[in-house]
């Protein structure tokens, strides 16, 4: 067989994203009926800004489920080398295709081993769909939940908490993740301690949250809080410690270092953003009302102030999953944590980037994946700013 | 103000020495030392001779003794054996005469900051060499980055709204979204390599390091500079914007004065306080960009040696590197809070 042109490897390209199209336009169609019933979520689609960056967010969410998750946009096998295709140009067929049942043509050609680019980079997304948003979450849970009270309640604890943050910040993020994610410094068991102190964060953050609002009605707090310590100590073993007693729940051991490292260095700045909010807020009326009502703090500050201040921490919240997603490249680039032959983006452009002035196919894919997932989280966050000013 | 500079040297200088503390408690882990035990001496060593080759080169006294060792406020440890003396402050076994003769503290404090064991090299000297070659990629880039990221901004933000600001906003996104990793292989990728062609520049800048030419230091300083340059025009662009809302600047346009003198004259010095912090906290984050585009287009300088010193586990080395990089970010959040009150009257700091 001969290699294909351009026309039909991109025709065979967008007919392999068939599922993303249509469940990329059920979820417009969707939104754009209901928009006004949706909050700020229908409203992101009066900013064509938003849209743009919506649209290019979850085509890479649904690709990353879809490919990675349900393995059905994949042409071929991550890992399996195919002699003959080690830095084939696109289009090349696959020598013996239909004898082995596999797809004729490595659509963006092969890499330095033989595997196929196009499948190794659908399935990097999914890599980053696994940890960047939940390291994001997690990051948030530890700055909020530590940002209030520094903001709050003021002082000693505040110039303490915030001379830890900047301590953090202080640090060049390439030689801390240099520090923490060598195999020497896991064999110590550092990062799985420091799992074990920032995991425990989401469980405080909503056994507070629930304690403080519910506490006068002992029979819906006892309900929501043993759920929360339940559920959250059980994941809490599963992941934090590998010592999860059902079995059920593990944690690669080299994925938890990668997490730990990115939740570390996301927190500080989290908790800078809401610390400044917190004061901001603290001075407005309905504060000072909630006060002479004879509220408890932790109430006023997740129940009063922690609401008021969503705006400005969902934009953040985009933005960051943007700066994670390049936090992994980066990992993945100087082949720190990462198992190696993952496909994930960082990993594949630093392997193809050796062999650059010869041969681009297998370094420029995946960097233009990642370009567009992480404008696509700055479109939408901006979408997101400009909609949330206006009211 | 005396007193603000003070403090904040105060609270600066307990930063760095936790941030210190906290490298060297990492590197000086047993299984770093193990290792390092291992490729100083052979790599078949039992337990017992990488424990008793720690014991020979100090490797095993409490940790904060040989931080204060490695700091100069503690005095180098001196060991007898069996054909004479080893110590902290001489090179290998000695006699006692000579162990007399050599200082009692040798720290960084006095200016001795170990031997790197990749390089065979003095600590001091590379971290000179390589700082002054990376101090030039610096330099280039701040001359690159910072007028195209005002006049971005400027451009921007004097007519918010308009198309021409709608254009230079995505831009500035599209930059700011592109870390270096990417925006580097791409720009080899079109500019240096022989299948797209058009090879105007060279897709590395070894020769740079001797010899800077543009064809061969543009492609690294142009990759830095696009990271940092959306963020710093995104924030011109803002304050501008804000600037041009002002009432003076309504009172100057009824006035009739022409719209480029209201820019150049009575918006551009107001508009240029809030970008002046952000371009020295920027420089924490160039740091970053500098490891990846020196690793990238293989230009030997700080960032270089520090992935060299973290990957090959050489410890003094990289305490060396991160004592440095501490000190850079510390004193350039320094400058940008000093310089911020210093700009706008209306913070006060007492």
């Amino acid at each position: 067989m001969d290699p294909i042109g351009w026309g039909e490897i991109t025709t065979r390209i967008l007919i392999q994203f068939t599922p993303v199209w249509i469940a990329l336009v059920v979820t417009f169609a969707l939104s754009l009926t209901f928009k006004r019933r949706l909050g700020l979520y229908g409203k992101l689609f009066d900013s064509t800004v938003g849209m743009i960056g919506f649209a290019l967010v979850m085509f890479w969410v649904f690709t990353g489920l879809f490919g990675g998750g349900f393995g059905w946009i994949v042409t071929h096998d991550t890992l399996s080398q195919i002699s003959g295709l080690k830095n084939k140009l696109p289009g090349t067929p696959v020598p013996d295709a239909e004898a082995n049942g596999l797809y004729p043509y490595y659509l963006m050609g092969g890499d330095n081993l033989a595997r196929d680019v196009f499948s190794r980079m659908i399935v990097g997304a999914w890599e980053v769909m696994k940890i960047a948003p939940f390291a994001t979450i997690f990051a948030f849970m530890v700055g909020i939940t530590l940002g209030l009270p520094a903001g709050y309640f003021g002082g000693r604890l505040d110039t303490f908490l915030s001379f830890l943050a900047n301590l953090i910040l202080a640090f060049p993020v390439i030689l801390l993740f240099y520090l923490l994610v060598t195999p020497e410094i896991v064999q110590t068991g550092i990062p799985v301690y420091m799992a074990g102190v920032l995991f425990l964060f989401p469980i405080i953050f909503l056994s507070i949250l629930f304690q403080s609002r519910f506490f006068t009605q002992p029979a819906k707090r006892n309900l929501y809080l043993s759920v929360t310590l339940v559920v959250g100590l059980w994941i809490y073993l599963g992941i934090a410690w590998n010592a999860d007693p059902l079995g059920i729940i593990g944690f690669p051991p080299n994925l938890l270092v990668v997490f730990v490292a990115v939740v570390f260095v996301n927190s500080p700045t989290v908790f800078r953003i809401v610390r400044g909010l917190t004061m901001d807020i603290k001075t407005r009326d309905y504060v000072a009302a909630a006060q002479t009502r004879g509220e408890g703090p932790w109430y006023i500050m997740l129940w009063e102030i922690l609401p008021n201040a969503r705006g400005p921490l969902i934009v953040d919240f985009c933005l960051r999953i943007g700066y994670t997603t390049i936090l992994l490249g980066t990992l993945g680039f100087f082949g720190l944590g990462l198992s190696p032959g993952s496909p994930d983006w960082g990993s594949t452009i630093n392997e193809g980037r050796k062999l650059l002035s010869i041969y681009l196919h297998p370094a420029v894919p995946p960097a233009v994946a990642l370009l567009s997932l992480v404008l696509g989280l700055n479109l939408l966050a901006d979408g997101l700013r400009e909609e949330s000013l206006r009211d | 103000m005396g007193l603000f500079i003070l403090r904040r040297l105060g609270v600066m200088i307990l930063t760095a020495l936790c941030l210190t503390f906290i490298v060297f408690t990492m590197t000086n882990l047993y299984p770093n030392m193990e290792k390092l035990a291992k490729t100083q001496g052979n790599f078949r060593m039992s337990d017992a001779e990488v424990a008793s080759w720690l014991g020979q080169n100090g490797f095993l006294e409490p940790l904060p003794v040989k931080y204060g060792q490695w700091l100069g406020v503690w005095p180098g440890w001196t060991l007898e054996v069996e054909d004479g003396m080893r110590g902290r402050c001489v090179n290998g076994t000695v006699t006692p005469q000579v162990m007399a003769d050599a200082p009692t503290f040798c720290g960084i404090l006095q200016g001795d900051w170990g031997t790197s064991t990749v390089f065979r090299d003095d600590v001091g000297n590379i971290i000179a060499t390589r700082l002054g070659l990376t101090g030039k990629l610096m330099f280039w880039v701040m001359v690159l980055m910072v007028p195209s990221a005002l006049l971005l901004g400027v451009l921007a933000g004097m007519r918010e709204g308009s198309r021409t600001d709608r254009t230079l906003s995505t831009f500035a996104i599209t930059t700011t979204a592109t870390p270096e990793y990417v925006s580097g292989v791409i720009l080899i990728a079109v500019f240096a390599s022989s299948a797209v062609g058009l090879r105007w520049f060279n897709g590395t800048a070894t020769g740079a390091m001797d010899n800077a030419t543009f064809s061969n230091f543009f492609l690294p300083v142009l990759t830095i500079s696009l990271y940092g340059m959306g963020y710093i025009a995104r924030m011109t662009r803002a304050s501008m914007a804000e600037v041009m809302t002002a009432q003076y600047i309504r009172t100057a346009r009824l006035k009739g004065v022409k719209f480029s003198d209201i820019v150049m004259k009575h918006a551009l010095r107001n508009a240029l306080i809030a970008p002046f912090t952000v371009i020295m906290l920027q420089i924490p984050w160039l740091l970053n960009g500098v490891v990846i585009v020196e690793t990238l287009f293989n230009y030997k300088g700080f960032g270089w040696t520090l992935v060299q010193a973290a990957g090959n586990n050489d410890i003094e080395l990289l305490l060396g590197v991160s004592v440095v990089s501490v000190i850079v970010v510390l004193v350039t959040q320094l400058i940008s809070d000093i310089g911020y009150v210093y700009l706008n009257p209306r913070i006060s700091v007492s």
